[in-house]
Formats: C-alpha cells, sequence, structure tokens
C-alpha cells in the first residue's frame, strides 16, 4: 500500500534551509499537506543544523518524531541522526563529503558535482530534491512546475536559471534510480477542495495584528523574533502608520507607551532577553493604563541562553514580568491559524481592558512553515479603544472599572502616572487610592474572558492541557492514548489568562490535569495550582519539541500511575 | 489638575530652582499657543522621575497640559514615541541630570541621530534631589555627598560639550533664575525643528545649594560662576560653539543650532512612497 505520511531530514549545513523550503513548496503545490521544522545553531554559517519536513496526504499537527529519509550533507550530521531513522529508511549523503559502505540503505550523490554539470552550481537544492522526489515517488512535475512559477520573475536569465532547475531536478532523479534503492511510494495527494496558503507563524502574526488595526510597530532584531521586526518593515511602512528599528527594547516599550498614549494602536515582538528589558515598561504600561501587545517568541533561557532552540519558560516572565502587583493577560497560539487570530485578539483586548497583553509564541512555531486552509480574516471583528470626548478637567482614572482615554489634541488632558496616581492621574500615596487603584487595574481583567476553549471526552477525570507551541505534537499524542484505549480528556485553549469563562470550572473539576510542557519547572500546572487545580507537568528542557509517540507514552504512564493512587495531584 | 489638587503629595523646597523653571515652561507654552493658536491639549509633557520631574503635576497658572509621568530615565524614548505617533503634538520632556544623564543616558545618542522633534529641559541641580542628596553626573570631583563621604572620585560629565559632540540640533543653556530669559529660549527651543536641548542650572537649595556660585557674591570675592554670550556669538558655527564650551562658567543663551531633516520628515519621505496594503492583500500573496 502507498504510504500516506512521509518524514524527511535534513542534516548538515546552511544550505539545508532552501531545500526544504523548496521540497516544501513543490509538495503543497502538488495538493499534499506539509510542515516544516527547523533548528540551527546561532551562527550565520557553519554548526550542526537540521530541518525536517513532513509530507502527508492529511493535516498533520506535528513535524513528525522519526524520519523515513535522512539527507546527511556531511558526516557529522550523519552521525547524529542515523540513530533516529526509523528501520527501513534511507539515507542519501553527500559524496564529496563523506562516503558509507555499500549497505543497500543508503547512496551518494556528488551535489555540487551534478550542479556544476548542468551549469548551475545553485542547483544543487534541485538536484536533492530531485533524488527525494524519485526516492518517494512524488510526481517529478510537480517539482517543475513548482520550480518554473518560483523563478519567472521577469528576470532576462529567468529561462536559463528554470531549465538548469529541471535539468538538476532529472540527474538528481537519475542517480536515485541508480542507487536501485527506493522507498514506498507516496500515495497520490488528495488536493484540498478549499483554497489554502502556505506561511509561517511570524507572517501570521503580523496579518493578525494589521487585521485588527495596528498601525504602529517599532523593534529591536533578536531571534527568533527578528523576522516580525523585517516582516513589519516593508509591510506596515505607510502614510498612516509607523514602523522602525529603535536601539533597544527598552526603547521599543517605551515608545510603545508613548505612541499609544497619543492614539495608536501598537505592538512589538521579542525574545526573552528583550522581555527582561521590557518589565519596567510593562509595569509602567499597566499601571498608567496604556493599551499594547507585546510578542514574545520564546527561546531557550536563561540570560542569553539558547537563542535558536525552543523552550516554554517565560511563562512565568510573561505573566508576572514586573514588581507589583501585576498580572498580565497572556494569549499563547498553539498553531498557525491561532497566530492570526491570537495576535488580532491580542490587539482588541488590549484596546478593550487598556493595558498591556502578551502574544507568547516560541521558536518551533516561529520556524514552522504549513499549508493551512485560507483564514477568514472577516471574522476579525475589530475593536476601537473608546476615547474621551468630554471637557477639560476630566477624572481619568475615576471609576471602578475602565473608562474612556483622552487622547493628546482632544479635551480631557490628564497625566499617565506610573507612580500611584488619584483619578486625575496626579502622583499621591494616600492608602484608600491605592487600594481603588490596584482593584481597578485588576478588575478590568474581567473584561477578557471571552476566549474560547477546545474540550475532547468530557466525561473524562484525568485530562491533557498542552499550551502554546506544544498543542501540535499533545494532539498527535492524544490520538494515539485513544487509538491505545487510554480514558483521557483533552482540554485546550490559547487564553491562558485570564481564562475562558467556565474554563477554571471545569479543569477544578478534574482529577488529574497533565501538563505537557517544555520547561524545567512546569509553569504552567503550578500556575493552574495557584489557581486550585490538580494539576501536573510532563517536561522537557532539551532545546526541542516533544515527539508525539514518546510523550504519549509518558502520559500514559502518569494516568497508570495516576489511577494506583501514585501521582501527587 | 494643577497643583492646586490637595491629594498630590508632593512639594518643592522652599527655594528650589525648580519653581523658576516652571514658571518658564508656563510662560514659554502660553506664548507658544498665543502664536500658533494652539491649545494647552495640544502639548504633552513627559516627566522623568527626580524633585524636577514633578512639574508636569504642578502648573499654577496655566491648564493642564497632557502628560506621562513615566519610570526613571526612560522620558526620551516615551516622547519618541508620541511624537513618532502623532508629530502635529508639541513634545517637551522634563528631566534631571540624574535621570537624563545617568540611566537614561543611553537615549539621548539615537535621538540626536535621528532629529527627534522634541525639547528636552534637564534641571541640573549637579544631585539626586529626591532620592535625598546622592552623587550624580553633574556633582563637581571632590564634593561630598551622602553617597561620596570621601568626596566625588568622578569628575563631572561637560553635558554641554556631550550635546554639541553627538549631535544634538539645538543646544542651549540658562540657569532657573532668571524665568524670563530661560521662556524666551524654550520658546525658541519649541520652534526648532528637531532634537533641542535647554540645559538649566536648577540649584537645589536642600543638597547642593549653588546660588552663591552661580550669581557670585563681590563681597566674599566670588565671581559669578555664569556668563554671557560674547558680542557677534554665532551659534550656527560648531567651531565657536567649541571654543565657548571651554569656559568653565555656565554660558546663558543659545550654544548651537543645526537644520538637520528630523525623524518624522525622514521617516514621511519613505512611507510617502509606500502604498499602505491592507491585511487581506497581504494574505492574498501566500495563496498556493
Ligand atoms: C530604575 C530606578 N532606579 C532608581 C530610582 C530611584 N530614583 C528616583 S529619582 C532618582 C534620581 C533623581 O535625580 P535627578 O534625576 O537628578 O532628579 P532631581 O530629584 O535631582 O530633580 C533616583 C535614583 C528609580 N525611581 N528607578
Ligand atoms: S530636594 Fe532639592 S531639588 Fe528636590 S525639591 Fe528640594 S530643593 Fe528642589
Ligand atoms: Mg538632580
Amino acid at each position: 500500500m502507498d504510504k500516506r505520511d512521509f518524514i524527511v531530514r535534513f542534516a548538515g549545513e546552511a544550505n539545508v534551509v532552501t531545500a526544504t523550503e523548496a521540497l516544501a513548496s513543490a509538495a503543497a503545490s502538488a495538493g499534499y499537506h506539509v510542515y516544516t521544522f527547523a533548528t540551527f545553531p546561532s551562527q550565520i554559517l557553519g554548526g550542526p543544523i537540521w530541518t525536517q519536513i513532513r509530507i502527508s496526504t492529511s493535516p498533520v499537527t506535528s513535524q513528525g518524531d522519526y524520519p523515513d529519509l535522512l539527507v546527511a550533507f556531511n558526516e557529522y550530521g550523519y552521525v547524529h541522526h542515523i540513530p533516529e531513522l526509523r528501520p527501513g529508511g534511507v539515507t542519501i549523503y553527500n559524496l564529496k563529503e563523506f562516503e558509507l559502505p555499500d549497505d543497500g540503505k543508503s547512496f551518494g550523490i556528488d551535489v555540487e558535482a551534478l550542479a556544476k554539470e548542468v551549469g548551475n552550481p545553485r542547483a544543487t537544492n534541485f538536484v536533492i530534491v530531485g533524488a527525494i522526489a524519485q526516492e518517494i515517488g512524488l510526481d517529478l512535475d510537480d517539482i517543475r512546475r513548482f520550480n518554473k512559477a518560483k523563478y519567472t520573475r521577469g528576470r532576462p536569465n529567468d529561462e536559463q536559471i528554470i531549465s538548469s532547475n529541471d535539468a538538476a531536478v532529472d540527474l538528481g532523479a537519475q542517480a536515485a534510480r541508480d542507487s536501485g534503492i527506493h522507498l514506498d511510494d507516496i500515495a497520490a495527494p488528495i488536493p484540498p477542495d478549499y483554497e489554502q496558503i502556505m506561511i509561517e507563524s511570524s507572517d501570521a502574526i503580523g496579518i493578525g495584528a494589521m487585521a485588527a488595526g495596528l498601525n504602529y510597530y517599532v523593534g529591536y532584531p533578536i531571534s527568533p523574533a527578528t523576522k516580525i521586526l523585517v516582516w513589519m518593515e516593508s509591510r506596515l511602512l505607510g502614510k498612516d502608520h509607523f514602523v522602525h528599528q529603535v536601539s533597544s527594547e527598552i526603547e521599543s516599550i517605551n515608545a510603545l507607551i508613548g505612541a499609544s498614549y497619543a492614539g495608536r494602536k501598537v505592538m512589538t515582538a521579542t525574545s526573552g532577553p528583550g522581555l527582561s528589558l521590557m518589565s519596567e515598561g510593562l509595569g509602567l504600561a499597566w499601571m498608567a493604563e496604556i493599551p499594547l501587545v507585546v510578542v514574545n517568541v520564546q527561546r531557550g533561557g536563561p540570560a542569553t541562553g539558547l537563542p535558536t532552540k525552543t523552550e516554554q519558560s517565560d511563562l512565568f516572565a510573561c505573566i508576572h514580568p514586573a514588581h507589583g502587583d501585576v498580572k498580565l493577560p497572556i494569549i499563547a497560539p498553539g498553531d498557525l491559524e491561532e497566530c492570526i487570530f491570537g495576535a488580532a485578539r491580542a490587539l482588541n483586548w488590549a484596546e478593550r481592558y487598556q493595558g498591556p497583553v502578551i502574544l507568547i509564541s516560541e521558536m518551533v512555531l516561529s520556524e514552522r512553515k504549513q499549508n493551512i486552509p485560507m483564514p477568514d480574516l472577516s471574522r476579525i471583528r475589530v475593536e476601537e479603544r473608546q476615547v474621551y470626548s468630554g471637557e477639560n478637567g476630566y477624572r481619568r482614572y475615576e471609576a471602578a472599572e475602565m473608562s474612556p482615554m483622552p487622547l493628546p489634541g482632544g479635551p480631557g488632558a490628564y497625566i499617565a502616572n506610573g507612580s500611584e496616581h488619584d483619578e486625575f492621574g496626579d502622583t499621591t500615596h494616600l492608602a484608600e487610592v491605592h487600594v481603588h487603584g490596584t482593584q481597578r487595574r485588576f478588575s478590568k481583567l474581567n473584561l477578557l474572558n471571552d476566549g474560547d476553549y477546545e474540550e475532547i471526552n468530557p466525561e473524562a477525570s484525568v485530562v491533557m492541557m498542552p499550551w502554546g507551541g506544544t498543542k501540535g505534537p499533545a494532539r498527535e499524542a492524544f490520538e494515539f492514548l485513544q487509538e491505545r484505549g487510554v480514558d483521557i480528556g483533552w482540554f485546550y485553549t490559547m487564553y491562558l489568562h485570564p481564562l475562558p469563562e467556565g474554563a477554571l470550572d471545569i479543569l477544578q473539576s478534574k482529577e488529574l490535569v497533565i501538563v505537557p510542557e517544555l520547561n524545567f519547572q512546569g509553569q504552567w500546572s503550578a500556575l493552574l495550582r495557584m489557581d486550585r487545580v490538580r494539576a501536573e507537568s510532563i517536561t522537557q528542557y532539551t532545546g526541542l519539541p516533544f515527539k508525539a509517540g514518546a510523550l504519549a507514552d509518558r502520559i500514559e504512564t502518569m494516568v497508570r500511575q495516576h489511577q494506583e493512587g501514585n501521582v501527587p495531584a | 489638575m494643577t497643583s492646586k489638587n490637595p491629594n498630590y503629595d508632593f512639594k518643592w523646597c522652599p527655594g528650589c530652582g525648580d519653581f523658576g523653571v516652571r514658571r518658564a515652561v508656563e510662560w514659554a507654552l502660553t506664548a507658544r499657543n498665543e502664536k500658533f493658536e494652539t491649545r494647552m491639549q495640544d502639548h504633552v509633557i513627559v516627566a522623568g522621575i527626580g524633585c524636577s520631574g514633578n512639574l508636569v503635576h504642578l502648573m499654577e497658572s496655566i491648564e493642564q497640559p497632557y502628560g506621562i509621568h513615566g519610570i526613571h530615565g526612560r522620558s526620551l524614548p516615551i516622547a519618541m514615541g508620541v511624537k513618532s505617533a502623532n508629530p502635529q503634538l508639541n513634545v517637551m520632556i522634563v528631566a534631571g541630570d540624574g535621570d537624563f544623564l545617568s540611566i537614561g543616558m543611553e537615549h539621548i545618542g539615537p535621538q540626536a541621530n535621528r532629529n527627534l522633534d522634541i525639547t528636552a529641559i534637564i534641571m541640573d541641580n549637579g544631585v539626586y534631589g529626591l532620592t535625598k542628596g546622592q552623587s550624580s553626573p553633574t556633582t563637581q570631583l571632590g564634593v561630598v555627598t551622602s553617597s561620596t563621604p570621601f568626596g566625588k572620585i568622578e569628575g563631572a560629565v561637560q553635558p554641554l560639550a556631550y550635546y554639541l559632540e553627538i549631535g544634538v540640533t539645538f543646544i542651549a543653556s540658562h540657569y532657573s533664575s532668571k524665568p524670563r530669559e530661560l521662556a524666551a529660549l524654550i520658546e525658541e527651543a519649541m520652534e526648532h525643528r528637531g532634537f533641542s536641548i535647554v540645559h538649566v542650572i536648577s540649584p537645589c537649595t536642600t543638597y547642593n545649594d549653588t546660588y552663591e556660585e552661580l550669581k557670585g557674591n563681590k563681597r566674599k570675592g566670588i565671581e559669578p560662576g555664569i556668563f554671557g554670550l560674547p558680542d557677534g556669538y554665532d551659534p550656527t558655527d560648531k567651531a565657536q560653539a567649541v571654543e565657548l564650551l571651554k569656559d568653565p562658567r555656565i554660558p546663558l543663551g543659545l550654544v548651537y543650532r543645526e537644520e538637520r531633516p528630523t525623524l518624522d520628515q525622514a521617516y514621511g519621505a519613505i512611507a510617502g512612497k509606500a502604498n499602505s496594503v491592507t491585511a487581506e492583500k497581504i494574505l492574498a500573496t501566500y495563496a498556493i
């Protein structure tokens, strides 16, 4: 029977990224579902790097555990990844770098020599893609169509590039045929009958934010959030918009505060170290009641940490980023659709409750490219700020909850104050004013319980509740568990704080909530326990995402221990 | 609200130089409103943290302008946000020497470089007033403060020379006892298109009373620490400014001025060429 799900891993050098993209785009345009994954060292060139692409006839939610095909560009990559190749898998290696004994499971190609042969040294990717396509029975015409579409750019040498790439594909495929080694054929695609996009999360976040009316963005480069700044610099630019690179994250957050105060819808994106620098500014935005959104694309921490690896270890820092009584709203998208709608909601939330909102993403999400159904942006209901239009002498901070915000140039001039302040915004340390102010700032969070959640098997007394980018692998693990007959429920929301209305009651009613998460401390389960939920984490802190199969095993073990009365929940 | 708010729990000490600066700011804003037919609500004052920053709450003779009293050292980036969000607004910052030149130092260079069109009023008392008398970047070498019991071991920074060096496009210097003259300088600074700093020596009567050093005392043989600009001084000539600032005394007046495109002009020039695109249009480019 033809195989429905193929996982190809590339290990070696920087060019693996372009090879992955070429294969992903070609497969997606042929009608397959693709999902890419990448992990790098933080240098520009050199160092171990690997990417993975999953090609499937139906939608997938994770990068896949064990590759069917390993493409090793150097010996280091081969040695490190061969243990993960599934039994029966095949290795294609770069003959110029190293050679393996003839074992019937691998073959070498001198990729560069073949590229030179077609007169285009840059066609190495196409040699590789041709070989892969031949190995898994992907239609070579799909690759040619992709090549033609991509390089028809109205430049004089288009024709030459396209034909040399095509020739490279043929040479790669020929080399694979000559090897006599062949994997199973991939089943024919079931081309979706709906419109699709191929996108990665940083772009999705940008689109969602713009759909919600974003018109001011400043940022400072930092992996893996830089992509959002770069995307914005060319997309948001325009007469009524402001986008700029500033000189630090301290500048970013404070500029957002000023811009939002003056009436803009504002956002920045950063990663751990930048979030730490924004700490005091986030406290100011909370205290002075200034709407803004900070996207924190998590990487491994602390300090400079693991700039190009994934981790979910900033949750504490996002929800409690500053000194004093502060608890910020958190939205943590778990897939690409959620990146769009979560970003839009983050802007809406900020405007609605007049304060800072953190959108949490993470390295694996940010490096993921996937084809998804065309999102319906008309679902986004843009919320505008309540603007004050009365007289001067306005008591901006008087009400117990939210009150309309005056804008400079309009009536109601006041001081937005980071010191405790009375209703005019004037500094005061009177006890009753601090009590009122603190209660007002927390009560506004009640305006944000309109999130939704997913629940499967609601009768189960044990549920798993992943968050953020772990949603995908966890979802696949959940399916394995169901196939194995484990009695477990699924509970998921990207709205971590405040939780959607009713969510906490459901969670508190469970005997055990299992939280798979990529950090050491078990941060989300700790926060759930603060809310009297019997939650326990399954943690991993390797810099890599969960493998669905291994995660399912760990969850199953925890469920069994719980049934035997052994989990301290 | 204004200084008449009974809840407001901060007061300047009697004789504090900041009173004079407050008066000058009030006069300058009033004059600007008359000249350009603007209202107090068209101005935004971003205040630093220190005794000086409290100026934003203490307007006495004018209606309350908009204000942000934020966090220590960050008034410049906040002001950058306000101005880049709405270039129509007149944006001013008020801050102390500690706020601006110590913790906030990292923000001066970038604003000078991008020629952010705002006016900074720096109240330099050579000390940290609000935290009760520690040394500041402009405290002189050897001066004993609560944090330098054996005398300060670093020399004082030279703010005017520093501003000149890093490209601030309008640099004025004065002291707090002449609010009329100061108001005129502040007005001129606000009219300047670009980053203007009015650096005001504003003595702290409680922790660093320098009135006598500034004004001099004939009887005690103390020469004034201030001096007027020489006849024919040309503030657009950088070489003259460099020469002027070799004098250790405080010059009174406009030290330097230069015309250069501002951030909003430069940004406007590229943004004007871009076609604003909608999220829907961008999304469509990802279709497969
Ligand atoms: C991050 C931070 N560090 C320290 C302080 C404490 N602090 C408040 S005001 C101040 C210095 C004030 O000196 P200056 O800016 O010269 O103002 P002045 O009171 O002299 O007018 C300091 C250190 C603070 N508020 N925030
Ligand atoms: S301590 Fe000094 S600077 Fe502060 S109010 Fe008193 S005199 Fe003014
Ligand atoms: Mg001071």
